[in-house]
């Protein structure tokens, strides 16, 4: 009795989580007026693309996901190459002042980002950068976040296996590439995904450091939908879906590694 | 010719920590040389710094008589086996064997070649797609040894390779070991905590303790002749026995333990020796071996004991009692079944019969 009680409170829960998701989608599919009539309905009477149309040909739609693409793509290889190497060093190699270096790096992360946003976006305007992907990209290359996770999971990496692959006459790039990387792929996924989404969603800074709409990621350009089309839910909601499709594919794709890479932790062999 | 040779050879980490106290040592070519010690000897130091994996504080290190203290580990010639095999685990047994030589670019059908002709030899043939998770704690090892042997090294190292397995395995794997070594003709430097596994596999053992070099030897005579109480009691098992006590002239030489509770006459032919220690602190070392049931000789010295505790081995049995004021254990035939409380009457072969100072631990008299 008890099991069934839980399970029909799950349903519920469950489905009242995903409501709101259902109706986005629904009203993205409604042309328009449909959404705001009453009684409201859940579901579209006739199924329509032509939100969706709209978007990409007369709004241009299709430039910004290109922009939040590429721009959470290359973010996120990029800052994976930086934070792995820095994770690994830090973690296997000594050198002077490691734990000192560390440490600060890890004290930097109280410093709210929106601190940082107005000496950054001087710095990089400064180098012309402001308005371009790399305005993006730069301060994404590494961050502390990352360089934290990888090296607390690359410590469990035990050290003979890495003076196993010096004896066997490996450089230090190659074990760190042949070896090193390939060990902590739960915990390089689990950074993909953060990173991604993390970029792919980001808001502020883009809003900043990007004042053409045609450079606009996909966040911005839905701000600035919004703004313009107050009275168009169904357009809105159809923006809404372009930007949050992708990344539920990704994680739906990765999640097992998400998962795995959370639990895993320091606890190997 | 694979020589080893270390001269004055010192690790010294910060706060003058000797993990390493200037240690000397040559090893010959084709020697198997055992490396043994309690644990904090420096006996895995000196072997990493043979490997090239810890730096040489202060000394020099000859491999094939050319000077190595700055040479990269891979450029050694050398191969190492951990005592947990760092096996690289997303790699399959085959990609683990190949991998160095993959590294040196090797052409691939010679690498197929030389991976199929190592796990021929170690028996892994049909482990090669598996990984390492898949193997059990020998076949691991054997891969380790296959890793080792595949890049031909003119120095095979082991780090207590064999501590990581259970009893049976560590015996089965020890023989294998040895007849590796017969069948490679290499240089092989072992280190291991285990005397049993020094003695039955080393043609030479060098017995370490504080980072210094006690004693180099063969096996039985470092059994015979062990220069003081450290290498005697390290040595046999069960270890040796020792009693404190005094020499005293007493028509011959008269041996007192220290509580006057067992006291004999040394046989004579030691008079000469043993005189100019009379009436000073010394140590008596009887290994368990020197009890038995029936008088050997005319130097068996009678003793009557009480059983303390009583372990039966099958065809032999350990007794323990108090002599002397110490604990002592012997090895007797297992024939007679005793029980504890038991008082019988034991006789020591007074013939092999150790002395040692009592001060420096050193021996001062043996057969």
């Amino acid at each position: 009795m008890k099991k069934i009680t839980l399970h029909i409170f799950l349903i519920i829960a469950g489905l009242l989580t995903l409501a709101p998701f259902i109706w986005m989608v629904s009203a993205s599919l409604m042309n328009d007026g449909h959404a705001s009539v009453y009684p409201p309905r859940f579901f579209p009477d006739e199924v329509t693309f032509i939100q969706f149309e709209r978007l990409f040909s007369r709004l241009s739609v299709s430039r910004n996901l290109l922009n939040s693409l590429i721009v959470s793509f290359l973010v996120t290889f990029i800052s994976l190459i930086f934070n792995s190497m820095a994770g690994y060093a830090f973690a296997k190699y000594r050198f002077a002042g490691r734990d000192k270096l560390f440490s600060l790096l890890l004290s930097s992360m109280i410093i709210p980002a929106q601190v940082t946003m107005l000496p950054l976006f001087l710095m990089l305007k400064s180098f012309g950068f402001i308005n371009t992907y790399l305005a993006i990209i730069i301060p994404g290359m590494a961050n502390i976040f990352g360089i934290f996770l990888i090296k607390q999971y690359a410590m469990s990496i035990p050290d003979s296996i890495i003076e196993s692959a010096r004896m066997d006459g490996a450089s230090d790039f190659q074990i760190y590439w042949k070896i090193i990387l390939p060990l902590c792929t739960p915990i390089l996924v689990t950074l993909a995904i953060f990173t991604f989404m993390g970029t792919w969603n980001d808001f502020l800074w883009p809003l900043i450091a990007l004042t053409d709409s045609s450079m606009y990621t996909l966040p911005v350009a839905l701000a600035n939908l919004m703004g313009e089309h107050t009275k168009d839910p169904e357009l809105m909601m159809a923006g809404s879906v372009i930007t949050i499709i992708p990344i539920i594919i990704v994680f739906l794709a990765l999640q097992k590694y998400y998962i795995k890479g959370i639990m895993m932790g320091s606890v190997k062999e | 010719m694979a020589t080893v040779e270390l001269k004055n050879v010192s690790k010294i980490y910060s706060e003058n920590v000797k993990a390493v106290d200037s240690i000397s040592l040559k090893i010959e070519d084709k020697e198997f040389l055992v490396l043994v010690g309690p644990s904090g000897c420096g006996k895995s130091t000196t072997l990493r710094m043979i490997a090239g994996l810890e730096s040489i504080s202060t000394g020099e290190m000859f491999i094939d008589e050319k000077l190595v203290n700055d040479i990269q580990p891979k450029d050694r010639d050398i191969a190492l086996v951990f005592q947990n095999y760092a096996l690289y685990p997303h790699m399959t047994v085959f990609d683990n064997i190949a991998f160095g030589l993959k590294l040196r670019k090797i052409d691939k059908n010679e690498i197929q070649k030389r991976v199929k002709n190592v796990s021929d030899i170690l028996e892994l043939s049909d482990l090669l797609n598996r990984k390492p998770k898949a193997l059990s704690g020998g076949q691991r090892q054997r891969v380790a040894l296959g890793r080792a042997i595949v890049r031909n090294p003119k120095v095979f190292l082991f780090d207590e390779p064999l501590s990581n397995l259970d009893a049976k395995l560590r015996v089965q794997m020890r023989t294998e070991i040895s007849k590796l070594h017969q069948r490679l003709g290499v240089t092989m430097i072992y280190v291991t905590h285990d005397q049993t596994e020094a003695m039955t596999m080393g043609d030479r053992i060098v017995v370490m303790k504080d980072g210094t070099i006690q004693q180099v030897d063969t096996p039985l005579n470092l059994y015979r002749k062990p220069v003081n109480t450290f290498v005697a009691g390290f040595i046999g098992t069960p270890s040796m026995n020792f009693i404190e006590g005094k020499i005293l002239k007493n028509n011959g030489l008269e041996f007192n333990s220290l509580d006057e509770s067992f006291i004999f006459m040394l046989p004579e032919k030691y008079i000469e020796k043993l005189e100019n220690w009379s009436n000073r602190n010394i140590k008596l070392g009887i290994r368990p071996e020197s009890f038995s049931y029936e008088s050997k000789n005319d130097n068996s010295v009678k003793i009557k004991i009480k059983i303390s505790v009583f372990e039966p081995m099958g065809n032999e049995s350990f007794l323990y009692f108090n002599l002397g004021g110490k604990e002592i254990v012997s090895r007797v035939p297992g024939i007679i079944e005793q029980k504890v409380g038991n008082e019988i009457d034991l006789f020591i072969n007074s013939d092999n019969l150790y002395y040692f100072d009592e001060l420096t631990g050193n021996t001062i008299y043996v057969k």
